[in-house]
This record gives structure tokens, sequence and C-alpha cells, in this order.
């Protein structure tokens, strides 16, 4: 008896592999070396998530470990998102982390972990290693989102996270045992080649329940209403730089995941989950908008509004074409700009112990701080889509998409939701431009590295913004 | 290619760039926007010199932008006889805003010129834009300075004015957008080249959601009744600046829109829709103009005239004959010209008195008489004395409305004419006649130089457009005739059948006529 060995493809997973080798050298460094300074791991990590950048093998479609995973273009434009959206968060991690007073060395190797994490999501062409990817996802995240342990809401959102966290992938699990159980394989092609097949399996009400618990999976993790509560506490409570990682990278490993075990595994259920999605979206940008209408914390609005976000982006899954498709990766790589953007800002208006992050405390700032509150606004005004900024583009095909497929009025909602967004952004204006100063601001130093970082994010939303070709070219090359 | 439009739209942006790295000296900052300004209006005046009286877009620029996915957008540009007299309205306009700030602006600086310019870009951009994906960034661009103009150097109740703004503005402007890309499905393969547009067929009935939701936008801009409620409250708080621009170019966006997308896209909608249109404006027209007679403040006096005079200007659009849209597109500016002078007065006086109240003067002509004699002059443009620019707009309007299925409409309008020169003229005798018995008026000071080189260009414009016309009429006519053709050839289903036209020959007929029995009708 022969015994087939797995093909092992290393290729397939060139840049897991490098982040993961830097992130657990990394954990050592950090043990042997003494000393408070820990920004060096920083510039480390950072290095290793260059590495894993030029890594990724472009072009290529690999397909390794007996098709657990599958590097092609989609995985790729999603690992940039996710190593872009770990590097800006690594960038205003430091300074905050030492203001705090919790700068401890793990964090940059968790960073890196869930970074894996989600990269793995993203190529993820087996259920197994769709649960596997966000598990180190989650894990990682649960400790970060707990980090600063001397405070008490940080310790909570970890809590919270932690437990909503493993309820969700409950029901991840759960859907995904259904659905073996229906068609007898966890393998995402092989799942659409039964269905295909047989008539049994698509009228096995295991298979239709085994997705709808996946896509309550899934809904939680991109935090999609009405599966969002858990959103606003965890936000709020989390170290500023780890919202700003959250509400981006795990929330594209989210869609990633999603979009393709669906695209790929389900579309024989077509109708079912893009009807059920339409719904969603509906119910995603309302809630998000109108209860971040009535935020007065500026990391609680800006939860809402992800949530919000995550709604559009529905919005071009539901219609799931090339536009829609390719408009929801457009739209997730340069939100992770805006939004790290937004957070960068936040971060500096803080200080110690106070975090300042009620919409009040921006009171004169752009007096103050001509340039910071320019920044501010462009990332705002890309949040509400407003042209000439990326965020406009990313909306325009992700309702394009929405109208091609002739669902207008989901198209309609959306745009009314972002008009209704509108309001909320331009109350941080209102304050910053419009009211006068109370404070100095005289604690907001800028880093060279939060400096970068912001100018990366304000390019990252007005090249595309202006000139989105090159970008929006790529997301059309890389759809699943 | 003659990269003229481009150069000319793109002037002001170089002006922001150069702002941007300048000190914050003031004298420097407002010199130099000025400057850029001039510029600009200097290079527009080429535009004038080479525009051929044809019918084509003219001064033409088509490069590919964005091609990926489905779509394909480019930046296309060009101008016609309807858009090139708002250009240069713009770019004649917004030296004069920027001069009107020497003084009246003092923080922030810096940051007001670099909105003022910006806008001007967001401006003209969108009366060159031949691409409807390009209008529409340009459309949604004027919003962000506007927004900060009013409500960073606005008055009291800025914040208010300014959000109320841009929410109106954007709920509209966002309906229109899902429009815009149905068109484009609808179209097929392509690019989103407004010429391509107008010669697809749609069906009636798409036409009418099409048609409903440009006309939304379009009509917040105009603005239209009852969809006004912004304007008096923005023009209110903005500064004076912001208020000129404002009235003399932004609200012509709406009315433009109307021309040049939402009538030639839709003509069949636009004939089922011309009856509501002109009630809609005729309301407009006498609401406004009684709500002017009982302003205790002269700027939002000011403000409703414009929502007055906008709805004559919606009356010679949907005339949908050459006298009428004539009419309308010569109002367009004319009101750019008189109702911009007549902000800058109100600021004159503002800044003079830090008070707008009718009450608070009276008099003033003899404290004041080169500023009572300009005053009276704009007021007569705006009430439309024969001899100034307000005549001949308003008369080829009312002139073709008469003429068209719009007849009783006309009438009702022309009621208008006669409620603006009551609470024009009753307001400048508050103002301006009677004793002068409020002691802080009988220290006013007359106009220094700067305002009256302000004021110049426009008495000029006043008088050179009120006498002869004609060069104005002749270079719009060709591309008005053109719109009319292209309309009455795409209406293709209609409910009720079309006549000749009883004016000029050689008009191309076919407005809708009244159902018979209908008053109006009987009257012919």
């Amino acid at each position: 008896m022969e015994l087939a060995l797995p093909q092992l493809n290393f290729m397939a997973i060139m840049p897991e592999t490098v982040l993961s080798v830097v992130a657990m050298a990394l954990l050592l460094i950090n043990v042997l070396v003494k000393g408070e300074e820990k920004a060096y791991l920083g510039y480390l990590s950072l290095a290793g998530l260059v590495g894993a950048l030029f890594s990724i093998p472009w072009g290529a479609k690999i397909s390794g470990f007996s098709d657990m995973v599958l590097q092609d273009n989609f995985s790729a434009f999603f690992t940039v998102i996710f190593i872009l959206c770990a590097g800006l968060t690594i960038l205003i991690s430091d300074g905050y982390f030492k203001k705090e007073g919790c700068n401890h060395g793990e964090l940059y190797p968790l960073i890196l972990f869930a970074t894996v994490g989600m990269m793995f999501m993203a190529k993820a062409t087996d259920l197994m290693t769709v649960f596997l990817g966000l598990e180190v996802l989650s894990v990682a995240l649960y400790i970060l989102a707990g980090f600063n342990r001397a405070n008490t809401k940080s310790n909570e959102a970890g809590l919270k996270y932690f437990l909503l966290g493993a309820f969700s992938t409950g029901f991840l699990l759960y859907g995904m045992a259904l659905i073996y159980g229906a068609t007898g394989s966890t393998k995402i092609v092989k799942i659409a080649a039964m269905a295909a097949q047989s008539s049994a399996v698509m009228n096995n009400p295991m298979f239709l329940a085994g997705m709808l618990l996946m896509a309550t999976g899934f809904s939680f993790k991109i935090a999609a209403a009405p599966f969002h509560m858990w959103t606003p506490d965890v936000y709020e409570g989390a170290p500023t730089p780890i919202t700003a990682f959250m509400s981006a990278g795990p929330k594209a490993a989210g869609f990633a995941a999603f979009v393709r075990v669906f695209v790929i595994a389900f579309p024989t259920l077509m109708p079912q989950w893009s009807e059920l999605l339409w719904i969603l979206a509906v119910l995603t940008m309302t809630t998000g908008n109108i209860i971040a209408l009535s935020q007065d914390n500026i990391k609680r609005m800006l939860a809402y509004s992800s949530i919000a976000h995550a709604g559009y982006a529905l919005v071009g899954f539901t219609a799931h074409n090339a536009s829609g498709v390719s408009g929801i990766m457009f739209y997730l790589l340069t939100y992770t700009f805006m939004n790290i953007g937004a957070f960068a800002i936040i971060i500096l208006v803080g200080k110690k112990g106070e975090p300042n992050n009620n919409v009040q405390d921006y009171a004169g700032f752009g007096v103050k701080h001509p340039v910071l509150a320019l920044c501010m606004s462009i990332f705002l005004f890309s949040l509400a889509g407003i042209p000439p900024t990326a965020g406009f583009i990313g909306k325009f095909y992700l309702f394009a998409g929405a109208v091609q497929e002739g669902y207008i009025w989901l198209a309609i909602i959306g745009v009314l939701n972002s008009a209704a967004s509108v309001y909320y952004y331009l109350r941080v204006m209102v304050f910053m431009y419009m009211k006068s100063p109370e404070e100095e601001f005289d604690w907001v130093k800028l880093s060279p590295a939060i400096m970068l970082c912001i100018l990366i994010a304000v390019a990252g939303v007005l090249i595309p913004g202006i000139i989105p070709n090159s970008v929006l070219n790529l997301a059309t090359l890389s759809l699943p | 290619m003659d990269f003229s439009l481009s150069l000319i739209t793109f002037i002001p942006l170089a002006g922001v760039l150069l702002l941007l790295v300048m000190p914050r000296n003031n004298a420097m900052l407002r010199g130099t926007a000025l400057c850029v300004s001039l510029v600009g209006f200097i290079a527009s005046i080429s535009l004038i010199c080479e525009f051929k009286p044809i019918a084509d877009y003219q001064f033409v620029e088509n490069l590919p932008w964005i091609a990926a996915g489905s779509f394909q957008m480019n930046y296309h540009v060009g101008i016609d006889g309807i858009s090139l007299w708002l250009v240069i309205l713009t770019t004649f306009i917004m030296p004069i805003a920027i001069l009107s700030t020497w003084t009246a602006v003092e923080e922030r600086v810096k940051e007001y010129m670099i909105c003022l310019l910006l806008l001007e870009v967001g401006m003209l951009g969108a009366f060159v834009s031949l691409d409807l994906f390009l209008f529409y960034i340009f459309w949604e661009l004027m919003l962000i300075p506007m927004y900060f103009i009013i409500g960073i150097w606005g008055g009291k109740n800025r914040v208010y004015a300014a959000v109320k703004f841009f929410i109106y503005t954007m709920v509209g402007s966002l309906l229109m957008l899902i429009a815009i890309m149905y068109i484009y499905f609808k179209a097929g393969a392509g690019d989103f080249d407004i010429t391509r547009f107008y010669s697809i067929g749609l069906d009636p009935a798409s036409q009418t959601w099409l048609f409903l939701a440009f006309a939304l936008a379009f009509a917040i801009k105009v603005p239209m009744f009852p969809l006004h409620t912004w304007l008096p409250d923005a023009h209110t708080e903005a500064p004076t600046a912001g208020s000129v621009i404002l009235a003399a170019v932004l609200l012509k966006m709406g009315t433009y829109g109307f021309v040049r997308f939402a009538m030639p896209l839709f003509p069949d909608a636009t004939a089922r829709f011309t009856p509501l249109i002109a009630t809609l404006a005729v309301i407009g027209i006498v609401y406004a103009s009684l709500v002017a007679m009982v302003q205790e403040d002269v700027k939002k006096l000011v403000a409703y005239s414009s929502v007055a005079h906008l709805g004559f200007v919606m009356i010679g659009l949907f005339a949908l004959n050459q006298q009428g849209i004539a009419g309308g597109m010569l109002q367009m500016i004319n009101h750019g010209i008189s109702t911009g002078a007549l902000f800058l007065i109100v600021g004159f006086i503002y800044e003079r008195r830090h008070t707008r109240l009718i009450t608070d003067f009276g008099g003033l002509s003899k404290q004041m008489p080169i500023f009572a004699t300009i005053f009276m002059i704009v007021t007569f443009s705006s009430i439309g004395l024969p001899g100034t620019n307000g005549f001949v707009g308003e008369f080829l309007v009312l002139l073709g409305g008469f003429e068209s299925g719009l007849r009783t409409w006309t009438i009702i309008a022309s009621s208008g004419v006669i409620l603006s020169a009551v609470y024009m003229l009753w307001m400048f005798q508050r103002v301006m006649f009677g004793e002068l018995t409020n002691p802080k008026n009988q220290v006013l000071k007359d106009l220094n130089a700067r305002e009256i080189v302000i004021m110049a260009p426009l008495i000029v414009m006043i008088f050179v457009m009120g006498i002869y016309p004609t060069p104005f009429i002749d270079k719009m006519n060709p591309s008005i005739d053109r719109l009319i053709v292209q309309m009455k050839q795409k209406q293709v289903a209609h409910v009720v059948a079309p006549v000749t036209a009883p004016g000029r020959a050689g008009i191309p007929a076919g407005y809708p006529e009244l159902p018979s029995g209908h008053p109006a009708g009987e009257a012919k």
C-alpha cells in the first residue's frame, strides 16, 4: 500500500511563512534583550512585513497542502491590505503604548500573528483553513484588545471580544460541520461540485442550514447588523491603535473568506444568500449610520461608522459581479488608509489618562494644528464618500455594481445612508474648524513614525481618489 | 488638442498650491489670490474671442481617465454657447468676490482664499465637463469649500446653515448619482460621454424616474419651491464673498443642470413635468416675492429675491422655445451680476454698521451719494428696468413663456415683475431716503476707491448687457437651437400632439400644447 504524502507547496504560503518566522524570532528577541525601549521590535516587524510584501507571488495560482490553500491574485490583493494595515498600526503603536505605560514587546509579534491569521483566511480554499486562520487571528486579537492591563475598559473589551468571538466561531464551526455532513467535504470546490451533482445535497436541509449558520458566523466577524453588538464596546475599550487595526484588517479578512467561500462553494444557493445579503446590507448600513449619528465619543462613532461601511461592502457583495467585488476590494484597501489615518489623529489628540475621545475635545483643533486637521478632514471626507477621495470611487463601484444587477433600491438605500453619514463626519469638522479652541493642544507631538503613517494614509486616500486606475485594475485582475 | 479650458479650470488650483506654501502674511495672501483669479479671468477672455457662433462643443479635450472593470470615464471637457457665458461669469465674479474680502475677513485668510479658489475650480469644472462622471466629481467638489466658507467665516448661526446646505445638496446629488449609473448601464458599454447619452433612447417610464432624480438634485440647487429653505439660511450666514458666489454662480449650477442634462436627456419626461415645474416656479416667484417684501434683514430680502428670479429662469427654460431658453440663459447671467452686486452692497453697509436690519438705516443717500447711485442702478437692474440687463432677460423669458404652452403660468409669473419692483424699491426707499435720524448713520463714510473698483465692472456689465445684448445672445443661439432640435427628435411617445410654434420662423416646434379647453388655449 502506498501512502500518498500530501503535496506541500511552501510557495503557496510564502508571505505567511516569512511573517511567522519573524514573529517567533521577535518573541525570542524580546525575552533575550533587556530594557524598556521596545521600538526596535516595531522596526524589525516592519522589516518582516516588507519582506512578506515582496514574497507575494503575483500572477501565480499556486495551490498547496492538498488544496487547503490557494495563492492567487485575490489572496495576494488581500495580503497587501493586511500588510498595510499591520504596518500602519505598528507605526502608530509605539508612541501610544509608551504614553499609556504598557509598552510591552509582545505587542508586535501579536500583530504579526494576527496578520498571518488574516492571510490564511484570504487564501483558504478549505473550511478548515478558514477556521484555523480565524482562530490565529482571533486569539491574537483577544489579547491585543485587552493589552492595556491597567485599564478596566481595555480589560472589558478583551473579555467581551473573547466571549462573543468564541460564541460566533461556534456558529461558523457548526455551519461547517453541517456542510460537511451534507456534502462529505470541507473543500469549497468539492462542496460546490457535490451540490451541483446531486439534488439530494441541494434538498438536504442541513446544507441550507449550514450555509445560514456560516453566514451568521461571518456576519459576526465583519460586524454586520444584527450581529454587531460587540463592536462599539470593543472598539471603545481597546487601545486606539488596536481599534484601528481591528476596524480595517480583520474586517477585510472576514470579507475575503466570506466572499470566496460563498461565491465558490455555494453558487447553487446564490438566490438564497444574495437575498439574505440584501437584508443584511440594508440593516447594517442603516443601524450603523443611525446610531453613529448620536455618538459623542469619536471612537464609538467610528465603530458604528465601520459597521455602516461593512454594510456598503455588503451592497457590493449582494451584487457579487465584477464591479461589486472589485469595489469591495478597492474599498477595503482604501478604507484601511482612511480609517487608520483617522485613528492616528485620534491618538495624537489624546493625552495620557485623558483620551480626549469626545467630539467636543476637538474644538479649535483646526486653528491650532491646521495641517493635522486638514488630514483629518481628508480622512473624514473619504469616509463620507465625497470626491475626490478614494472613498467616493469605492462607493461608486459598490453601488454601481448593485445598479448593474438591478438592485436599484439597495443602491438608493445605500446613498441615502451615505448622505445621513455625512452629518456625523461633518460634526467632527464643525468642532475642529468652527468652534473656538479651549485647549492649546500643546501636547500634540508628531513622531516621525506617526507622521509617516499619516502621510501614507493621505496618499492612500487621495491618489486612488484622483487616479484610481492602477488600484482598480489590480482589483479587477484579482477577482476570485 | 487645445488645452485652454483645462488651463482656465486649473489656474485656481495652481493658486491653491501656491497659497498652501506661502507664509501667513495676509496682504500677500490676498494679493496672490486676487492675481490668480485675475489671470484666470484674462485667460477666459480668450475663449470669447475664439468662440465661433456654432452649435458644436468647442475647445474640446477628451482624454482617457479611468478605465477599469466595466467602466470608462474620460476627462472630457468642452463648451458651447450654453456654458460659455457661465464660465465667463464665474471667472468674472471671482476677482470681485476676492477683492470684496479685503477688510471683511481678517481671520484665517489663507484658508479663506484657498476655499475660494478651490470653489472656483469646482464651478468651472462643472460647467465645462462633458462627461457625466467628471461633472459629478466637480459638482460635489464645490460643496466642500462652500461648506467651510459658510461654516467658518459666517454669521452667528453659521454651523446650522452650513450643515443644512451640505446635507440638502448631498441628498439630491446622491440620487442623481444612482440615475447616472442607471443611464450608463442602459447605454451599454462605453464611456460617460454626455453626447453619447443624448442619443440613446430611453422609454418614457424610466425617463420619468431618471428625470425626477436629476431634477431633485438640480431643483435643490436652483432652488425651487419647496426645496429652497436652505438658501435664506446659507445666504444670511455666509460671508459677503460666499453669498456673492453662491448667488452669482452656484445657483446657476441647478438651472444649467436642467438645460445641459435633465432636459436633453429626458425630453419626454421634460414635456410631462413641464406643468409641474412651471407651477413650482410660479409659486416660487410669487411666494418668494411676498416673503421678500416683509423681510427686515436686507440680506434675507435679497436671498428671497434670488428665489423669485430663478423662478423666472425656470419658466424661460421650460418654455422650451428659442426665446424662452435664451431669456432664461441670459437671466442666469443677469441674476449673477445684479444679485452678486446686491450682496456686495449689503456687505458694504454691514461692514460699516454691523447690522443689516432695514430699520437701522434711513437717509443714507445724503451721507453716501456714490453708494446711493450705485445701489440705485443695481436695484433697477434687479427689478428689470429697461436699459438695464434685467429687462432683456425678463422680457425674453416672458415672451418665450407667453408663446409656449405655459401662457397661464407666464401671466401669473409676470406679476413677479411688479412684486420685485415693490419689495426692492420699498427697501431702497427705507434704507436710502428719509431723515438721517440714527446718529450712527450720520458718520458713515461713502464708498472708498477699492469698493468703487469692485462695483465698477458690475455696473458696466449691467448697462452693456441692457443696451446691447446681441453679442451674448448670438453666441448662445446656435446651441439653443440644437438643444431644441435634439429634444424634438428624441420625443418619441407624446401625450399631446406637437404643434408649430407661432414664434420666429425656423424655430423647431413641438413643445407640448395645452389640452384643448384650457383657458390659455382659448386665448390663442
